[in-house]
């Protein structure tokens, strides 16, 4: 088997407070092969977004990879210096934000920034790589690209700014880009134009994609693979598709229960009971167990890892014995 | 407008072209120094809807469509600029009159922020009793006591939880409270503006569902304000479309999901992505909204409408009656559009 | 109990214990303030009762006893046989009770008008922020200054001493109200627009009982931050006016009269008539200003 583009083992993030470390992200493992669109997604708190940013380097202090490995092509990455890390960030992995303010910087117009990227991180004269940004920005289908690019980010509406962001995160041909709530802050009818331009331009460009997301829809319509994520750990990881339609883990399918859909008008919705639980109390064993409907004893005690069921991974003790069943079978 | 209400009983809420007209423009230095004139924008443009007692009225649109001010409008927190609210038949004039103190028992609303909607330095019990005392509903101490324990089972917490302050709960407890204020009056009609659009979903299907319930249980009226169709879908009996402060589409829910009219109501549908649509290749939806300050001429809609002609920049289209309701739009009007039945 | 318990188990007394710097600010002042509250037990004379002074005790030296009566005094004494220790004391007691009453003034007085300001807006807004605006375009002292010499000018002399602790807890509050109204009105133009206080318009809730009950709660924390430094202020102020001769009159001497008397002493070699109400004003404002600031940090952990 070949290496994975991206390898995350054991990944456990912490905050320290006066009342001991708070566990955000703990134990999350997941590879990422090339090319491929992985979602995350999971509730507010859940340490989707700190998955994220662990990946690339970003955490905000006092959270911190208290344990595991990052590696990218089998190399390590969450170890590195932050000199070391900046070369990657960029060049091997580009981001997308939430909000497209962020990530521009608005004292500069949108070809310096795009030109400071490309040369920074590729050998290229100025007016290649005007050039390059130019074509980047065509692709990504902003309108008279080689006017615009000198206008300054408020010039831009939401939509375009954040498809200036995705030009920017391919800029230095990376071989992932990590997009976290790339069209929270769009409107609708936006947000549709913006996932398209993400999938398509990272799959002409080749590069694998981690979107982060609460919306259950956007990753339907843009993942292969789909992993969900509850009190900082990995419930349920697989293909998409067999995931919203046939959810193993009971937070799963409540999950997917619970979003009201177009296609038909159910009366009430599927409802998971309580909500997750703050970090400083995360019961023993599975930490969905009081909210689990399916809940035996052993839940209670012993936390579940992932279990291969099919073509996937669950974290559910419900499984475990139809693993041990097929294998002595 | 809509003629389907039968004519016996007056709706609970009828509202005729409401306009709000905001003042944007720079402050009177600037326009002086910069020989600006002032500037206007049209947030709500001659909106009219008829809202029956019982049922739950969506007003589903994006940013700049003016869906906030109408809500704002409907229980008095802003000031039409032009039109008329009646409330089961009465004007709606907000001062302190009387009359209007009591008319204020009726309607209430629930807002958008679990966090910001409850004052941080108040007790629970203390933040629900407030509308029964200042409105005169309830007087005697240990009635009211009794009637917020009573609110706080309704929603699904505990009396004991009265005692505790905002910040000790998680957002959907926190709307399960603004939930129970709402109801302290005892009204008839809830503005709900985008009750669940800070929530996750897990939890947004927990207070959807209660509303649903306490609907059914009390009998109560919806105007339900959000961006998300799929929650209006499964809200709303009837759904009104808005589109630049204008209101583009009205129609029974299932008819607009099934059979949508105007071309911007169909983008929207087309737009939204949706779990039963792994995969799918999506029409590629036109442009962005405009600039609601320099809103485009004729149809406002004209610029990303792939069925707009000459007739659509020049003419404000009229509502029209559908098949499913009304709308405003120049080709549904002509019958050029394709029909765009969905399965 | 409960709400010590609460006080005792939360962030604030927590980041309160971690630092040494708020705690030892504390402790100096309490200590300052209680022996300002109980300086009548303490102190060893009424120094400003003749009939418990006597005159061969003048210019005794600290610790040292006295060469005509044997009695010792720990700080000293004055030209008229005034226990140093005592005057201190006392002095203490009017520089808190004038610090302590011109910022409450200033509170109340800024709050309410910065309440209104940002509530209403428009042009009540526009006239107090004015005002307040060329107010801060004065040193505060000189407004003080000002407002005391205009008080002064309309008391006939007889009342003059028994007001001149008044007129100077006007000054002082007058010219610091600014502050308070311009946190305040921030914090209100921030609250009014959430939708708690829309909540509160919808049921047909009155301006004024939305300002008083539902937006002023929410900007007191600042409020305190800002009362702690100005009471530093304040009372440096106070000590001032009264070194230049127009705070506190002789017969009711704060901090900053005891220095201004004890200055003309300074090259004559009686150091300690002038050091110690010095060292204590210093000790004083500056535990004050310390507490003020850690408190300013621990309400907005978003500074560290």
């Amino acid at each position: 088997m070949t290496t994975p583009l991206l390898s995350v083992r054991d990944l456990v993030i912490e905050f320290p407070t006066r009342h001991g470390p708070l566990t955000a992200v703990d134990g999350v493992s997941f590879d990422l092969a090339a090319g491929e669109v992985l979602g995350v997604v999971g509730e507010s708190g859940a340490g989707k977004s700190l998955t994220g940013s662990a990946i690339i380097g970003l955490l905000d202090p006092p959270g911190h990879i208290a344990s595991g490995e990052i590696y990218l092509k089998g190399e390590r990455i969450d170890n590195l210096r932050a000199e070391d890390m900046r070369a990657i960030r960029g060049r091997r992995i580009g981001m997308v934000f939430q909000d497209p303010l962020t990530s521009l910087n608005p004292l500069y117009t949108i070809a310096d920034q795009l030109i400071e990227t490309i040369r920074t991180h590729l050998r290229l004269s100025e007016r290649e790589a005007r050039q390059r940004a130019i074509g980047l920005l065509d692709d990504v289908g902003i309108p008279a690209a080689s006017r615009r690019i000198d206008d300054y980010p408020h010039q831009f509406s939401g939509g375009m700014r954040q498809r200036v962001v995705i030009a920017l995160a391919l800029a230095a041909e990376p071989e992932l880009v990590i997009a976290d709530e790339p069209t929270t802050a769009l409107d609708v009818s936006v947000q549709a134009q913006i996932i398209d331009v993400l999938k398509e331009q990272c799959t002409q460009h080749g590069a694998s994609v981690i979107l982060i997301t609460h919306d259950m829809g956007v990753i339907a319509e843009t993942a292969d693979r789909v992993a969900v994520m509850y009190s900082g750990r990995i419930a349920e990881i697989g293909p998409v598709r067999e995931i919203i339609q046939n959810a193993k883990h009971p937070y799963t399918s409540g999950l997917m229960g619970s979003i009201p859909t177009l296609a038909q008008e159910e009366d009430r919705l599927v409802q998971i009971p309580g909500s997750m639980p703050r970090l400083s109390d995360i019961p023993p064993g599975c930490p969905f167990n009081p909210r689990c409907d399916k809940v035996f004893d052993k839940c209670r005690v012993q936390r579940p890892a992932l279990i291969p069921v099919e073509n996937r991974q669950v974290a559910c003790w419900l499984y475990e014995e139809a693993t041990t069943n097929e294998v002595a079978t | 407008m809509s003629k389907t209400s039968t004519p016996a009983e007056t709706p609970l809420l009828q509202v005729s072209n409401l306009t709000r007209i905001f003042d944007v423009s720079k402050p009177w230095l600037n326009r002086v120094v910069e020989r600006e004139p002032k500037q206007f924008l049209r947030a709500v443009d001659n909106v009219s809807f008829e809202i029956r007692k019982g049922e739950t009225l969506a007003l589903v649109g994006e940013s700049g469509s003016g869906k906030s001010t109408v809500a704002k409008m409907l229980v008095g927190l802003l000031d039409p600029s032009e039109g008329t609210i009646l409330f089961d038949g009465q004007p709606m004039i907000m001062n302190s009159s009387e009359r209007m103190m009591e008319l204020r028992k009726r309607f209430q609303m629930i807002f958008q922020s679990p966090y910001a909607s409850l004052n941080p330095r108040w007790k629970v019990a203390d933040i629900i009793a407030e509308p029964m005392i200042v409105l005169g509903v309830e007087k005697d101490s240990a009635k009211i006591e009794a009637r917020v324990d009573d609110l706080l089972g309704l929603v699904g917490l505990s009396a004991a939880d009265g005692s505790k302050f905002p910040h000790e709960f998680s957002g959907g407890q926190r709307q399960r409270i603004a939930i129970a204020r709402a109801l302290s009056s005892s009204p008839e009609f809830i503005v709900c503006d985008e009750p669940t659009s800070a929530l996750d979903v897990s939890v947004q299907a927990q207070i959807l569902n209660l509303m649903r319930d306490l609907q059914d249980q009390l009998g109560l009226t919806y105007l339900f304000i959000s961006h998300d169709l799929s929650v209006v879908r499964h809200m709303a009996n009837r759904i009104g479309v808005l589109y630049l402060g204008a209101l583009v589409e009205i129609a029974d829910s299932k008819e607009l999901f099934k059979a949508p009219q105007h071309p911007y109501t169909r983008m929207l549908l087309d737009a939204v992505p949706d779990l039963e649509m792994t995969g799918r290749q999506r029409k590629e939806v036109e442009g962005e909204i405009p600039n609601p300050i320099n809103p485009p001429s004729g149809c406002t809609f004209h610029p990303r409408c792939p069925f707009a002609n000459d007739r659509c920049k020049r003419e404000v289209p009229l509502w029209t009656q559908t098949r499913t309701g009304v709308a405003a739009c120049h080709g549904v009007e002509e019958g050029r559009i394709p029909s765009a039945e969905m399965a | 109990m409960e709400a010590v318990s609460n006080f005792l188990a939360s962030d604030l007394f927590y980041r309160f214990r971690k630092s040494p710097v708020a705690v030892i600010a504390f402790i100096v002042t309490a200590l300052l303030v209680l022996s300002a509250l109980f300086a009548p037990w303490i102190a060893p004379q009424n120094p400003f009762d003749p009939g418990s002074l006597n005159l061969m005790n003048g210019f005794s030296q600290p610790g040292v006893p006295n060469q005509f009566t044997g009695e010792t005094f720990m700080l000293g004494t004055d030209d008229q046989g005034r226990d140093v220790f005592s005057t201190i004391l006392y002095g203490l007691r009017i520089s808190l009770f004038v610090g302590f009453s011109a910022v409450m003034f200033a509170m109340v007085l800024g709050s309410v008008l910065g309440l209104i300001a940002g509530y209403t807006g428009g042009r009540t807004d526009t006239i107090i922020m004015r005002i307040a605006d060329i107010q801060l375009t004065f040193p505060a002292i000189l407004v003080a200054l000002l407002i005391f010499g205009i008080a002064k000018g309309i008391t006939p002399p007889s009342y003059r001493n028994e007001v001149a602790i008044w007129v100077l807890i006007l000054a002082i509050g007058l010219s610091d109200w600014v502050q308070f109204a311009r946190v305040v009105r921030g914090a209100t133009l921030v609250e009014r627009n959430k939708e708690y206080v829309q909540a509160a318009k919808l049921i047909g809730r009155k301006p004024m009982a939305i300002m008083l009950k539902h937006i002023l709660p929410n900007t007191l924390g600042p409020v305190l931050v800002i009362a702690t430094i100005s009471l530093a202020l304040a009372i440096i102020a106070e000590a001032t006016l009264s070194f230049l001769g127009v705070g506190a009159p002789p017969t009711q001497p704060s901090l900053g009269t005891l220095i201004r008397i004890g200055q003309g002493f300074l090259f004559s070699g009686e150091y300690w008539i002038l050091l110690y109400p010095a060292v204590t004003l210093l000790a004083l404002a500056l535990s004050v200003n310390l507490l003020g600031d850690w408190l300013r940090d621990a309400l907005n952990p978003k500074l560290k």
